[in-house]
């Protein structure tokens, strides 16, 4: 099964499990990494479940979607260039090993 | 603190004050007591994905069992409280066990309206507010060939999409001249009448049903105030809830439309709180007393109640926003519209992108946008920071908004 690494702002690593399908932000509430919150159940309202993509696996993403990019407007944390919705990032074989640091704050 | 707090209600709004006390740092016990035999979980996709199967229970589970260990969150569900003891400070649930707190938190919700005519009771009525609700919605959907749904409301029409997407034959009854009638201006009721029309839902506004007819138990048909029948073999009613203002009541604190709150989210008892769909508050978006169902005033007020319950109070002002998801259309609405005396209309109804700015005195109070992702972000911006706008700039798509007050 592929792994997605959350980097907390502590400097702590999470690796958890994830299977294809199923979206980074579900996956990081299941296993209860903090800091990823997801309060409308991952239907892009609420900026919630923000992330930082590292580089190296920015262009393997679905591109930005309208939702997406208007949530992206009015993250709590700042928004940067590699910042993604962890709600909209379904899991594939393909992503293993995907690296996201989690912003110090999400409201 | 020795007792801790208690929270009464296992839905969103009980589960975030819990998790906000202890991410907040409160140490003493923390106790949830839901009446349904589940873990907390998120009630809006049972009216859209839950009984559409694209949201599995795992994803609509707000956190999972280990959560509540790991945070020392003592869960308890399928209890029903039966009393509050205002003196003693304890509640008592029905299989008689008492619970002692210091901090009381009423998250009880609300309980759907019912249909006050005869055959409502009949098998193959079902309403919806819960996920055991939910279930048995999808498994007579399976069979089912003519649904009628009672209630032109966020609820009716959400099921009434997922009705028609599922190859039924479908009826909307809406007792109010059009769809959504006291949340929405009537461009955007207009609007979801022809888009649901245009996928071949029959829509009845100012229809009142006057009796469903049953064959045996089952139910068979739906009529109309005005002699019409429509065939159904499954009929579901979203007409409206009621807060649960009993426990409340019982023990004397003040209620009104749901438990009556302060600025604080305080009942008439100090120790005693009410958030989510049960609490009456004041709200100044709404310019007066409000009792809103929401995930966001759930969220913010569970939110507020934790910092309220830790010494850190301040008064709840959070901006109300809600969402409703039809087909492949969502609506978004940020502040709250009623009362509003000019509209203002930006990009293009045709094109199913649209934002309709209600304006009160010639202040910006709502804004609902349908596929309009970035107006509604902004005017949440807007509102909250009571930014000045004129309905000639929210109507013009040559103004950017986004620079407007910045």
């Amino acid at each position: 099964m592929p792994t997605v690494v959350f980097v907390l702002p502590t400097g702590e690593s999470r690796a958890v499990d994830v299977p294809p399908g199923t979206t980074l932000m579900n996956a990081a509430v299941k296993h209860g990494v903090d800091g990823i919150i997801g309060e409308c159940g991952g239907v892009c309202m609420c900026a919630t479940c923000h992330v930082y993509v590292r580089a190296e696996f920015l262009d393997r993403l679905p591109p930005i979607k309208d939702t997406e990019e208007a949530v992206l407007e009015v993250t709590n944390a700042e928004r940067l260039p590699n910042s993604r919705l962890s709600c909209q990032i379904k899991m594939t074989d393909a992503l293993d090993g995907l690296t996201v640091d989690v912003p110090p704050s999400q409201r | 603190m020795r007792a801790g707090a208690v929270i009464v209600g296992g839905g969103q709004a009980g589960f975030e004050a819990a998790a906000s006390l202890r991410s907040e740092g409160f140490q003493e016990r923390i106790t949830i007591v839901g009446e349904e035999p589940h873990l907390p979980y998120q009630r809006p996709p049972l009216s859209k994905g839950f009984v559409l199967d694209t949201h599995g229970l795992d994803e609509i589970e707000l956190r999972p069992a280990a959560f509540y260990e790991q945070h020392r969150i003592d869960l308890i569900v399928g209890e029903r409280v039966v009393e509050l003891d205002r003196q003693a400070r304890h509640i008592r649930v029905a299989s008689g066990a008492s619970i002692p707190y210091d901090a009381l938190v009423l998250a009880v919700g609300a309980r759907n309206r019912t249909l006050p005519v005869d055959g409502a009771e009949l098998d193959g009525v079902l309403f919806l507010r819960t996920l055991d609700e939910s279930r048995e919605i999808k498994t007579r959907l399976q069979d089912a060939r003519d649904v009628v749904v009672v209630g032109g409301g966020f609820i009716g029409l959400e099921l009434a999409a997922v009705a028609r997407s599922l190859g039924k034959t479908v009826t909307v009854i809406e007792a109010q001249a059009r769809l959504m009638p006291r949340v929405v201006a009537p461009v955007i009721s207009e609007f979801y009448d022809r888009l649901h029309g245009g996928r071949g839902v029959n829509v009845l506004c100012g229809s009142t049903v006057t009796e469903i007819v049953g064959d045996g138990r089952k139910v068979r048909a739906v009529t109309t105030a005005r002699g019409r029948t429509f065939p159904a073999d499954l009929v579901l009613v979203g007409i409206g809830v009621i807060p649960n203002v009993e426990l409340a009541q019982g023990a004397g604190l003040r209620v009104g439309n749901g438990i009556s709150v302060d600025d604080r989210l305080r009942t008439s008892d100090d120790a005693i709180y009410a958030i989510g769909d049960c609490a009456e508050h004041p709200n100044t978006y709404a310019g007066g007393r409000i009792r809103l169902e929401s995930v966001q005033n759930a969220c913010d007020q569970a939110r507020s109640v934790a910092a309220s319950i830790i010494g850190r109070s301040a008064p709840y002002s959070a901006l109300p926003w809600f969402w409703t998801d039809q087909y492949d259309v969502r609506l978004q609405m940020a502040g709250i519209s009623q009362k509003y005396d000019r509209v203002a209309t930006r990009g293009s109804i045709d094109a199913q992108k649209f934002s309709v700015f209600y304006f009160r005195d010639e202040r910006l109070v709502a804004v609902d946008s349908v596929n309009r992702p970035a107006d509604h972000m902004i005017a949440r911006r807007l509102l909250a920071s009571r930014t000045a706008i004129t309905p000639e700039q929210a109507g013009d798509e040559t103004v950017d908004l986004k620079k407007i007050g910045r």
